[in-house]
């Protein structure tokens, strides 16, 4: 019994998801409430599911499935503790976007077709927390891909079709030299598993250069999504999608899925020392250290609140990326509770962009002014998310950055403090403004684009940020308990630095 | 047992054929189902034969090459029977909408649909040289039978066309076989080997055989014919012909450089056939990105999509095997489901130009969702069968370091999506104005379900790959056993 169940959850959390999209689908445009019990309960479903298999790995089991593709060649779902880290992120976060969701599309067209695709993009997602190999990962991270093209074009605006190729154009490449990079390590190892501490060690000195260039190759293929510069250009088009899309790409599914490739990929595939052993860390750590300035420049940029927002996310993601380039338990730390940080407060952001999108119109940061009297609730989560962003205490960001800058120090990488002291001094310059907008300037006369919303749809939007909100302060103030990102972090961490 | 099965396999679909042009028209129905319905039912023998003992010769009326027909039944024409009869079957569902046995059309459609199922079966049975090109013959005149069946013009211009390059095609393969007869004395396909040396008039010979056998798959350079002859054709016929009939003469190529001439050097030659192939992938891709048609895009695909056949001779091992036959599979499900979908748009907006089908996703969603699925595959893209034989390709070549084939299939991915995105694009794109609905019959949904059961077979075969591969495996050629 136990066998069986430990076999099948992982399967399970995957296909939860991918037959709710077909339903969805199947069940067609019309039948609105089906649809909507449908969304809610797979999300409950799939957070209950994720505190399931949370339980059976702190009992010390470890819930694997395997299939055989091709003779020799296996596609592994595992949940160990970092796969559980981003399962549950995306869990919790998915139902309350789910929720979000319904209440921001409602009336609008084609939402069979929007959550769909929106549930199949959960499944790649999950997919991607738990594959258990590099093939796995592959496999699910280009579902992602065409997963999220769907919603990316939703609008089905001329601007969404060439925003959505952009999209195309960038990932699909980046799978073009995942793949190379896969069959060239397969090539030198055989298919394995992800191992903490990697497994590649033993083939340094036969294969160095062709390890290097195999790493180079699957950096990139996952930078891509990750937004790393120069790979970045996507994210910022993308935001012609819905705010609930955006919000999705950003703090959990795409961005997310890259930055957690690059970690499966430093820790588990080739290992923290060969990396460093074979010179890898430093480019990504300049890579990193350089899209964390360029793209806080660039938010400071944008007049566009979305916008400005966008190029936020290239910078904070590469937060993650610095973490594990700089090396060493503390940075890891710092790099790996990020991973959930910067979901929680950058889907703030977004549900509240959404709301002042959709209800007032606004779209441009001129157009904040007043909008704290207003929608005081609303502002007051922008607010948190903002400052957290920033990296103030109490706000999860704060721990994010403490780790990061003591663990570059640790390790005798001081420049490293400069950038992150630069970039909170660039992120404050381009959210304080905003806030002080928000806040402290009169509200005009008339907003952009009004429009009267019922009760419970405004109930909905606002609760779902509050919530967020409430998480992302949450895992800031109680970052000592035990079951925080914080301590799961360090508990990944503790693995990969014996 | 299995010589009887075999028999029934080819002559029951062509005897229904003969009946169907004999007996009245109320009859029809029941004759397409006596006709295909047994099939899968009697191809299970075979199998059983197959996987007991392996190959299986089988000596029709009791005369032996040269005069009489010898079959072979090994794993891979098993293989290609179980693809031909597996497709034909659920575009026959498709075609059972398109070609209603009560409408006139259906009484030249069906009769040629079965003649060209049974002539396939046949040819892909075929154990010597003369045999098959009775079958080819075959092949070939039914499918321009069909593709000009509907009697449109566009279609009766492309079936000429087609007839003309086919019958120069068949000419050039007689010719061959003549040469060879000349020589040997001896026309079985798995005996010529031991009295032929590489001698040039031997060469000479199998090098006609073999561009006339190119021109009828439609290689780069000699694909000029297939984009309009399958972007005109009846939707069930294009499906057909894009996912066997191109397919079945690629076969024979396999068939007379693996097994007829597999202990010569061919090398440079399969590195010449290997360019083509990668020009195949390069130009379709190219010409598919520039067609302003559906189904034209979906016929130049296939002269993409038939490039990766090319290139088993240049990587030629068990990997590079499997890989081809399982592209084979994959291909031909995605694209059977591409046109069948097509077929579907087609008839109910009347037109497939691009210009016409913004937003038709809302109106055939699960048309738009059959190709989008069969796409994946196409692009290689998992999971789907498609990308399994991609990545059986990219491991092929790099176990042999054939670093250029490699970069070749990882890359050549990109420029099938850049053709199916722009497709899809345009679908999801908000029409300006609303579509005129209603004016138009509405394709059947039973047709949209045959386009969308090929479409999942398709993803599917990228999860249950084992009973193919280990079939190609078990029929490898001579030189190549592992």
């Amino acid at each position: 019994m136990m066998d069986l169940l430990l076999f099948w959850t992982p399967l399970l959390l995957v296909v939860v998801s991918a037959l709710t999209g077909i339903v969805i689908f199947i069940a067609g445009e019309r039948k609105a409430r089906l649809r909507i019990i449908l969304n809610l309960l797979a999300a409950v479903l799939k957070v209950l599911m994720v505190v399931l298999i949370g339980l059976l790995v702190l009992a010390g089991h470890t819930p694997e499935f395997r299939i055989s593709l091709v003779p020799g060649l296996d596609l592994v779902l595992r949940a160990d503790a970092l796969s559980l880290l981003f399962a549950t992120l995306s869990a919790v976060l998915w139902l309350v976007t789910t929720v979000y969701a319904i209440a921001y599309l409602e009336r609008s067209p084609n939402r069979a077709r929007f959550f769909g695709f929106f549930s199949l993009c959960v499944a790649a997602t999950m997919g991607i927390s738990l594959a258990g190999n590099l093939l796995t990962f592959f496999i699910f991270y280009e579902l992602l891909t065409l997963t999220t093209w769907p919603l990316v074009v939703h609008t089905g605006t001329a601007t969404a079709i060439r925003s959505g190729r952009t999209y195309l154009r960038y990932t699909l490449s980046g799978g073009v030299l995942f793949l190379i990079g896969l069959i060239w390590l397969y090539g030198i190892t055989g298919p394995q598993d992800f191992i903490a501490g990697g497994t590649l060690a033993e083939h340094d000195l036969d294969h160095r250069l062709s390890l290097q260039i195999i790493f180079v190759l699957l950096a990139v293929g996952m930078g891509v999504k990750a937004a790393i510069y120069p790979l970045h250009r996507w994210l910022p088009e993308a935001m012609v999608a819905p705010a609930p899309v955006s919000a999705l790409l950003h703090a959990v599914a795409v961005v997310k899925a890259g930055a957690f490739g690059l970690v499966r990929l430093v820790e588990d595939v080739y290992g923290p020392e060969l990396v460093a052993g074979l010179g890898m860390d430093l480019p990504l750590l300049l890579a990193a250290a350089f899209t964390i300035l360029y793209g806080s420049v660039q938010a400071l940029r944008q007049v566009d609140l979305k916008k400005r927002l966008a190029f936020s996310t290239v910078s904070q993601v590469s937060y993650i990326v610095l973490g594990i380039a700089v090396g060493g338990p503390l940075a890891t730390i710092g790099g790996i509770v990020h991973l959930v940080h910067q979901g929680l407060m950058k889907i703030i952001l977004f549900f509240c962009a959404g709301i002042f999108g959709n209800l007032l119109g606004i779209k441009y940061i001129h157009q904040l002014d007043g909008v704290g009297r207003r929608m005081p609730w609303a502002s007051a989560c922008f607010t948190v998310g903002a400052l957290g962003m920033i990296g103030l205490p109490p706000v999860a960001g704060f721990v994010s950055k403490w780790y990061l800058g003591a663990g570059a120090v640790a390790v005798g990488r001081e420049w490293v403090v400069a950038v992150l002291v630069t970039s909170t001094v660039l992120n404050a310059s381009y959210f304080l403004p905003v806030l002080k907008r928000i806040w402290l300037n009169p509200p005009p006369d008339q907003w952009p684009d009004e429009v009267q919303v019922s009760r419970i749809e405004i109930q909905a939007l606002v609760g779902s940020a509050m919530v967020a909100a409430l998480l992302a302060l949450g895992v800031g103030l109680l970052a000592g308990h035990p079951l925080s990102p914080l301590s799961w972090a360090t508990a990944i961490v503790t693995e990969y630095f014996p | 047992m299995t010589t009887e099965a075999l028999a029934l396999i080819v002559f029951v679909p062509l005897l229904v054929a003969a009946g169907m042009v004999v007996l009245p028209r109320s009859w029809l129905g029941l004759l397409i189902r006596i006709g295909l319905l047994p099939l899968p039912f009697l191809l299970l023998i075979p199998t059983m034969e197959v996987v007991d003992n392996g190959a299986y010769r089988v000596v029709l009326a009791g005369h032996d090459s040269p005069l009489g027909i010898v079959w072979l039944l090994d794993p891979l024409s098993l293989l290609m029977l179980w693809l031909n009869v597996g497709i034909t079957l659920l575009v026959s569902l498709h075609a059972s909408f398109s070609f209603p046995p009560s409408d006139q059309p259906a009484r030249r459609f069906w009769p040629l649909w079965l003649i060209l199922f049974a002539s396939m079966n046949a040819l892909v049975l075929s154990a010597d040289l003369f045999n098959i090109y009775v079958t080819l013959e075959l092949v070939t005149l039914a499918a321009i039978g069909l593709i000009a069946v509907e009697g449109k013009p566009a279609a009766l211009r492309a079936a000429m066309r087609y007839l003309l390059l086919a019958l120069m095609a068949s000419l050039l393969y007689l010719l061959g076989v003549g040469l060879i007869y000349g020589q040997t004395g001896v026309l079985d396909l798995y005996l010529i080997a031991e009295h032929l040396e590489p001698a040039w008039l031997t060469i000479t010979a199998l090098a006609l055989m073999i561009v006339g056998l190119l021109i009828k798959s439609a290689i780069f350079p000699l694909h000029a014919w297939l984009p309009a002859a399958h972007g005109n054709a009846p939707g069930p016929v294009s499906a057909i012909l894009s996912a066997m009939v191109v397919k079945v003469s690629v076969y024979i190529i396999w068939r007379l450089w693996f097994w007829t001439a597999g202990d010569w050097d061919l090398d440079s030659a399969a590195t010449l056939m290997g360019i083509l192939g990668g020009l195949a992938i390069v130009y379709g891709s190219v010409a598919a990105l520039v067609q302003q048609r559906l189904k034209m895009i979906i016929a130049y695909s296939t002269v993409a999509q038939l490039g990766y056949l090319m290139l088993l001779f240049p990587l030629a091992s068990t990997l590079a095997f499997q890989a081809a036959s399982y592209h084979l599979v994959s291909h031909g499900m995605a694209k059977a489901a591409m046109f069948l979908a097509a077929a579907n748009i087609l008839r109910s907006v009347g037109s497939d130009r691009l210009s016409r089908l913004a937003g038709i996703d809302q109106r055939l969603p699960l048309d738009v969702f059959a190709l989008a699925l069969a796409g994946v595959s196409i692009m290689g893209l998992p999971p789907s069968g498609g990308f399994l034989a991609k990545w059986l390709f990219l491991e092929a070549a790099r176990e042999q370091e054939a670093w250029g084939w490699l970069v070749l299939v990882a890359a050549s991915g990109l420029l099938a999506a850049a053709y199916l995105f722009r497709v899809l694009a345009v679908m999801c794109l908000h029409p300006r104005r609303r579509l005129r609905s209603d004016r138009r019959r509405r394709a059947p949904n039973l047709a949209s379900v045959a386009a969308i059961l090929l479409a999942v077979g398709a993803i599917v075969a990228g999860f249950a790959s084992a009973p193919v591969l280990d079939l190609v495996a078990a029929g490898l050629p001579p030189g190549l056993a592992p």
